[in-house]
């Protein structure tokens, strides 16, 4: 089902953890949806110096996580925003269709982090705890999304109403 | 060490027995059972065989044995095949929210035909309550729809007394026992339900043929229109190398029931309190004593299952696992979040099976080797605070 690249990220994740004081932390996901994601940067000399992350999630989660923390260490900040999820997914050799979705917590989770960054850097932001609180409290009432096109659809759906997939609610036997 | 299978309810692997029958089937007998020379009749024999052998299984009489191409095929007829053939009585159908995707689907399709559907709701056990069914039933009801045993937390309904009501109320009563039957004893008779859906798979036998218990003078439409098979239920040319499987299978089961019951209870129970005594904050799911004796639906808090689900097979454990297929856009189980489970936990869902194969040796493996996999994911999630480590 994975790529190799994807099960060597999974077992052995890179990067796994918080960083203490942390410049930015970016939180994506909810754990109603099924997927998580905690970024955090240390930004010296407006690079990232450091990042950690923490994440809930499936096996392409983690291993999304995993790999974009190793692309975005050391880039500058404006190189860092660049990175899409495409490019996560491509250096992991790909991930399958229905996963695809997970890579898009993957940049998510990054930009937000330094979106953070930078608002805290331009005084925008004082009181981190607070913003992060709202923050998933925002997320909670999203709803679900595609994971072939990423597009919003009704939960209980059994179909995409954009790209036509079939969704699987669970795994039957 | 080879792969330790704990996954029974998505397919249990052929017993040796069943094998050898098969196998013997296909080197001798190539006929179809409707044409009347020897060669025809020599097939048509190993069919009845098998339907007699099924029948002997849940105590049914052999011409109230329909073969279908699995449990979900069964389903599907005995669903769409009532709502066809009683359309004259009603339009309205009774189930329950923590059905398989067989039912529910079918039932899907039903309300684009204008059938209305009433789904009742289960309590923290996933079982449903005989009053409620009772209380739903209208003058349109033509069919209550009820599983024997959940196939994702093992918790076994009160089957003996719905079929009662629904008999009561001239309502034609259906089971999906597809996970029970092999498994534990079913008797038709006790159960009192007009039809009964089970497939070969969960009992050693191969996958793609189950069966559907039609009990005389129910009004079933078929679900395959064509020629004369199966007394006109259900038409297309039999698998026959399959049914012969099912027959041996069923057989076997009887026979073996009494051993691999206790054997295999006693290796769940082991499972069970294992994981309950070495990992803190974990759930299990459905009914403490009224549930399938394989079976361990465990909700692991701050993880989710997929991730948990691969790194045991890394390991050589095969289980399943109950999330929502962790993309990150789908929700999580139906069943689960049906019994007041909330979101984020019953992601963390995996459902282990047992069989006749696994051994004491292998839930050592699997107690040994889990509780340090868990920790590794929950030090990961953003989920598990510190405060939470032991």
């Amino acid at each position: 089902m994975y790529s190799e690249i994807v099960m060597d990220h999974f077992k052995n994740p890179r990067n796994v953890g918080e960083i203490p004081n942390a410049d930015g932390v970016g939180e994506v996901g909810n754990p109603v949806c099924g997927d998580m994601m905690n970024v955090y940067i240390k930004v010296e000399d407006n690079r990232i110096a450091d990042i950690k992350f923490k994440t809930f999630g499936c096996g392409a989660a983690i291993a999304v996580s995993s790999m974009l923390t190793e692309l975005a260490k050391g880039k500058t900040l404006d190189e860092a925003m660049k990175i899409t999820n495409k490019d996560v997914a491509e250096a992991l050799g790909g991930l399958p269709q229905n996963k695809l979705h997970c890579s898009n917590l993957g940049a998510d989770a990054l930009h937000s982090a330094i979106k953070n960054y930078l608002d805290r850097k331009s005084g925008k932001l004082k009181d981190l705890g607070k913003d992060r609180e709202e923050h998933v409290k925002s997320r909670e009432a999203e709803a679900c999304y595609c994971p072939y096109c990423s597009k919003q659809v009704e939960e209980e759906s059994p179909f995409c109403i954009f790209c036509g997939t079939e969704i699987h609610h669970e795994h039957d036997h | 060490m080879g792969v330790i299978y704990l996954d029974h309810l998505s397919g249990t692997p052929l017993h040796p027995r069943v094998q050898e029958a098969m196998i013997n089937h296909i080197n001798t007998v190539y006929g179809n059972p409707v044409s009347d020379h020897q060669v025809g009749q020599q097939a048509a024999q190993a069919l009845e065989k098998a339907r007699s052998q099924v029948a002997a299984l849940i105590n049914a009489d052999p011409s109230e044995i329909v073969f279908e191409s699995g449990g979900t095929e069964s389903v599907n007829h005995a669903i769409k095949g009532v709502a066809i053939g009683m359309r004259e009585k009603g339009r309205h159908i009774i189930t329950t929210n923590i059905e398989h995707k067989a039912v529910l689907n079918s039932l899907r399709t039903l309300r684009l035909l204008d059938y209305t559907v009433t789904s009742l709701d289960v309590d923290s056990y996933g079982l449903v309550d005989p009053a409620a069914v009772e209380a739903a039933i209208t003058p349109g009801t033509i069919l209550i729809s009820i599983m024997l045993a959940n196939n994702e937390i093992g918790t076994l309904e009160p089957i003996a007394d719905i079929a009662k009501i629904a008999q009561k109320h001239k309502v034609v009563c259906h089971t999906d026992a597809v996970d029970a039957v092999g498994v534990i004893p079913v008797d038709i008779k006790t159960l009192g339900v007009d039809l009964l859906s089970l497939a070969a798979n969960q009992f050693y036998g191969p996958p793609g043929v189950g069966a559907l218990y039609v009990r005389k003078g129910t009004r079933i439409w078929p679900l395959l229109d064509g020629g004369m098979q199966e007394n006109k239920r259900r038409a297309g040319t039999e698998n026959l190398i399959g049914i012969v499987g099912m027959g041996v299978a069923a057989e076997v089961a009887k026979e073996e029931m009494p051993e691999r019951l206790p054997r295999i209870r006693a290796l769940r129970d082991k499972l069970r309190d294992g994981l309950v005594a070495r990992i803190p904050e974990i759930v299990i799911n459905g009914h403490p004593t009224q549930c399938l004796p394989h079976l361990v639906s465990v909700s692991i808090k701050y993880i989710e299952g997929e991730s948990l689900m691969l790194m045991l097979d890394e390991e050589g454990i095969a289980v399943a696992t109950r999330s929502a297929c962790a993309s990150g856009s789908l929700r999580a189980s139906h069943v689960l979040i049906s019994t007041g489970m909330d979101f984020a936990t019953a992601q963390g869902t995996l459902l282990f099976s047992l069989g006749r194969d696994n051994t004491e040796a292998e839930i050592d493996r699997v107690l040994e080797v889990m509780p340090p996999i868990v920790q590794t994911l929950r030090e990961m999630s953003p989920l598990y605070k510190k405060g939470h480590t032991a």
